[in-house]
């Protein structure tokens, strides 16, 4: 019989919607207020801080509706945002040093739907107000550095090996080495040749040079080096704000973009960003007395400093090593199967390093982190001063004299070996980075933008509702029923993909898939007419009118799909919003306009014997 | 209920030339605007500092526009935004002054001089660079786009066919990129994103058109190519007519209601559907026309084309 949709058509139907509107459902509860507690330089939040914070809390009696220990993150929330503020402000007053208090917005989402992933839209900054940042990292500045790398380590290679030579200097992408005769020219070639193979030789026997180039590989490697390590560092930094979802991301092939949804204190921000944290090794200081340190009689070399506990320990004031020399830096286990960390530097830093240990060996050395935090106080010309902050990271006792690589072990447990590798590298930026392009969205207009947008979406739907309802009658209903559920398929894909934000571009276009969406059905319905004018039967009109339209809705939605996809894979921001729902749309109109709407007309009209049809 | 009720096939076809001279006068007009006029670019192509304050009572421009130029912001562009309230104001790159204090140091000069309570709504700052590269991505994303319909319909149906959406939206783009320089509506990102929709959009009306176009010549034997494209456009009028209503219909919400930050996008889109839809027929039909057949050429010959096509496209 014609126009009878198999059962399990129907079934898939019935099922793809169901699950569309479940997915969107979070969409429907809203936000709670909450107070998100995060550990800084290395502290984890763990389930005493859970246990510290919720006595506290009951014990000043500020009501809290749940309270959840998520991935080292202390979770608050509150029905409320009186007590939201309240909680902050006492927590920020004990937890003080070593915890980020920050207020942050959480979806409501019940426990059951977010169990099964059932998350709200991600919301682009235009909608939920924020600060986004493009920060443009100095890669001239990573090479030049490479290549001061490069003049040290030829430098002492050469020396080693006891090759005389006139002089090293940098040139365009390298280096040019001078010799006094070409016999030292030959030997230098061939050795430095087996030592750096990433690296192209030329000599030049008429003025005794040797040069060296980098490679456009090594370059590469250089450039992408120093553009992942900054984004770890600013990753790190951004973790410090206790920003609700933050986004850091690269672009491009020197560009990192910073995303702080909910941020309004765009000041703050800019500066942790902006923030110089570094690494300083230095001698503890045994000759003198820490009692009589502790008690106000700090020799005057000497400097008393507390690592994060607060136990004090007495250092000299002169440094060592700073952490700009460290080049790497990561964690493994020694081979007591302790957990160490080992850290390599650069060249000049090497051999620093190896004069300042060589008559140190068997003394404690104390690595310190330094950090320049910035203050409420601005000076005259309205600059916000810094505030320097040092503070003992580890206490180690030096074993040998110390070159290039190192390690340095007594860190604790691997996870705080693994986290003061991670501010090690931190502390060593590699190449400067400066903000080239920054958006704050405030959060009256993020709200309006919603408002408007919602608006907008609502308003097209209701004139498209009415002109399909007058024009098409019973079909019209069938179109409209495709039209919304084509939407809250949209709202349920987009709350699904992790990666898709909505944004304003993005409302637009779903409010623009939603005219288009309709064509699909126009052009089906539109069909079925002619099938009618030219005296089939119903039920024939309606198999003919579906079949006929198919290949060209087909085609019509293929060509737009491959135009929105090259969009999301190209394009930025308000491009890629846009393309996103745009895809999305014509995916699920296409569904709902071909396959839902089949299904409604058959289980209404289908294998009936009718004489006339309401379209 | 029905808009249209053709009893006979509209001659469409006969038209075209007179619609070619149009549309090549109208393209030319564009072009020597873009060149004489340039694109308003915002923000986000030229770079440079753009700040949306809200004032509390209606903002006085002339007073504002005083205000930055005795401050040294003289090449300050001020204008209202979506209400007499909000102003955005627009600031070239300029070296001197760290972008992290021009926002505070232009609200506070403004809250001094016009004596009234301000928020500060929205700061954007982007450099040049980022706005070089915007611009060269948008580009490729558009010629890529392009290439791909370009192939997938040349694959899909007939290279005279691809040749014709190509060229309609060549045709569209540019129009609407004149419309911009003519009115030097400012030029950003959303708008883009609009062009990018009127690319879909016209391409969808021409795919629609062209799939009853190829439905048709394997259809009717009898008649001319130009008879069944004046057939085929006839047919599918209709449809043209109630997808661009529907689609005007939301186009007309959103600039009404979708707030100033998508009025630009909204107003590329309004004129997109227009020129979209006529596209669709006068030139991307027409120009299938004028390359599928000259006038010696006879009709047997061009349905044996088709023939010959699709036993191609067969496997």
């Amino acid at each position: 019989m014609l126009n009878k949709s198999p059962l399990w058509k129907t079934l898939l139907v019935i099922f793809v919607v169901a699950i569309g509107a479940l997915y969107a459902s979070p969409n429907l509860y809203g936000e709670d207020p909450a107070v998100q507690i995060s550990g800084l330089r290395g502290v984890e939040a763990d389930a005493t801080t859970l246990d510290t914070i919720k006595s506290q809390l009951d014990q000043q009696q500020v009501g809290f509706s749940s309270i959840a220990l998520e991935q080292g993150q202390v979770l608050v929330r509150f029905k409320n945002t009186e007590n939201q503020l309240k909680a902050r402000d006492l927590l920020d007053d004990s937890l003080g040093g070593k915890y980020s208090v920050a207020l942050n917005l959480t979806p409501a989402t019940p426990e059951w739907l977010a169990g099964i992933g059932g998350t709200p839209m991600k919301r682009g900054l235009d909608l939920s107000g924020g600060v986004s940042f493009t920060m443009e990292v100095n890669m001239n500045e990573a090479i030049v550095k490479a290549q001061d790398g490069m003049v040290g380590d030829f430098r002492s290679d050469l020396r080693n090996e006891k090759i005389r030579y006139r002089s090293v200097k940098k040139s365009t992408n390298g280096i040019d080495i001078q010799f006094r005769n070409a016999e030292d020219l030959a030997q230098a070639t061939s050795y430095l040749k087996r030592r750096n193979r990433d690296l192209l030789f030329t000599e030049n026997e008429e003025t005794l040079t040797l040069s060296a180039t980098m490679s456009e590989q090594k370059l590469k490697e250089i450039r992408e080096y120093a553009l992942q390590q900054n984004i770890t560092i600013i990753r790190n930094r951004v973790n410090e704000l206790g920003v609700a979802e933050p986004l850091v991301q690269r672009q491009g092939q020197k560009n990192i973009i910073i995303e702080l949804p909910g941020v309004q204190d765009t000041a703050k921000a800019k500066e942790i960003l902006n923030a110089t944290a570094t690494i300083e090794f230095r001698m503890v200081d045994q000759e003198s007395d820490l009692g009589n340190a502790l008690n106000g009689r700090v020799p005057a070399s000497s400097q008393l400093l507390y690592d994060r506990d607060g136990r004090p320990t007495l250092v000299k004031k002169r440094i060592m090593l700073t952490g700009d020399h460290i080049v790497d830096a990561g964690s493994s286990f020694d081979e007591y199967s302790r957990p160490q960390v080992n850290i390599t530097l650069d060249s000049p830093g090497g051999s620093k390093f190896s004069n300042a240990t060589k008559n140190n060996i068997g003394k404690p050395m104390a690595t310190v982190f330094i950090e320049y935090k910035p203050t409420e106080r601005k000076d005259s010309e309205g600059n916000t001063i810094f505030e320097k902050h040092e503070e003992i990271i580890s206490v180690a006792t030096i074993q040998a004299r110390l070159g290039k690589s190192f390690r340095i072990t007594g860190a604790g447990s691997q996870q705080e070996a693994h986290n003061l590798a991670l501010l090690l590298r931190a502390g060593a930026l590699i190449a400067p980075i400066q903000i080239v392009e920054e958006r704050t969205v405030g959060p009256s207009l993020g709200a309006e933008n919603v408002e408007l947008g919602f608006q907008a979406i609502v308003g097209g739907f209701a004139l498209v509702f009415i002109f399909m309802l007058i024009y098409y009658r019973a079909f019209g209903v069938v179109a409209n029923l495709a039209l919304g559920a084509n939407l809250i398929l949209i709202v349920g894909v987009m709350s699904m993909i992790p990666g898709a934000t909505l944004t304003l571009p993005g409302m637009a276009g779903i409010v623009l898939t939603v005219g288009m969406a309709v064509d699909a059905n126009v052009l089906i319905f539109e069909r079925i007419r002619e099938e009618l004018r030219e005296g089939k039967s119903v039920q024939q009109a309606i198999h003919q009118g579906y079949d006929a339209a198919f290949s060209t809705i087909l085609d019509a939605n293929i060509t737009t799909l491959i135009a929105a996809i090259i969009l999301y894979a190209v394009g930025t921001g308000p491009i890629k919003g846009f393309a996103i729902t745009l895809s999305i749309g014509i995916v699920t109109s296409m569904f709902t306009a071909i396959v839902g709407t089949r299904t409604v007309v058959n289980a209404v009209w289908g294998g009936k014997r009718l004489d006339k049809l309401s379209i | 209920m029905q808009l249209l009720k053709l009893k006979e096939t509209v001659e469409f076809m006969r038209f075209r030339k007179g619609a070619m001279v149009f549309s090549i006068l109208l393209m030319l007009a564009a072009l020597g605007s873009l060149f004489v006029n340039k694109l308003n670019f915002g923000l986000d192509f030229t770079g440079g500092t753009l700040i949306e304050v809200g004032f509390d009572q209606a903002a006085n421009l002339n007073q504002i526009r005083q205000i930055m130029d005795s401050n040294g912001y003289d090449d300050a562009v001020v204008q209202l935004y979506g209400s007499s309230k909000d102003v955005v104001i627009r600031l070239a790159q300029r070296e001197d002054v760290k972008a992290e204090m021009l926002g505070n140091q232009i609200l506070s000069i403004l809250k001094q001089g016009t004596g009234q309570e301000l928020v500060m709504r929205r700061i954007e700052f982007v450099g040049a660079s980022v706005g070089d590269e915007l611009t060269e991505q948008g580009g490729l994303a558009m010629l890529t786009a392009l290439i791909c319909i370009l192939v997938y319909v040349a694959f899909r149906f007939e290279w005279r066919f691809a040749l014709g959406s190509v060229f309609a939206l060549f045709h569209d783009v540019l129009l609407t990129l004149g419309l911009f320089s003519v009115l030097q509506l400012e030029f950003d990102l959303t708008v883009l994103a609009a062009i990018l929709a009127v690319i879909g959009y016209s391409l969808n009306d021409t795919i629609v058109v062209s799939d009853r176009i190829r439905e048709n010549f394997r259809k009717i034997r009898d008649g001319g190519p130009e008879e069944i494209i004046n057939i085929s456009l006839t047919q599918t009028l209709s449809r043209t007519f109630i997808t661009s209503i529907t689609t005007l219909l939301v186009l007309v919400a959103l600039f009404y209601q979708g707030g100033a930050l998508i009025h630009g996008f909204a107003t590329a889109l309004l004129f997109g559907v227009f020129v979209g839809t006529y596209s669709s027929i006068y030139v991307a039909s027409a120009v299938a026309l004028g390359l599928g057949i000259s006038k010696e050429d006879l009709i047997p010959e061009v349905i044996e084309k088709e023939g010959a096509d699709q036993e191609a496209m067969m496997p």
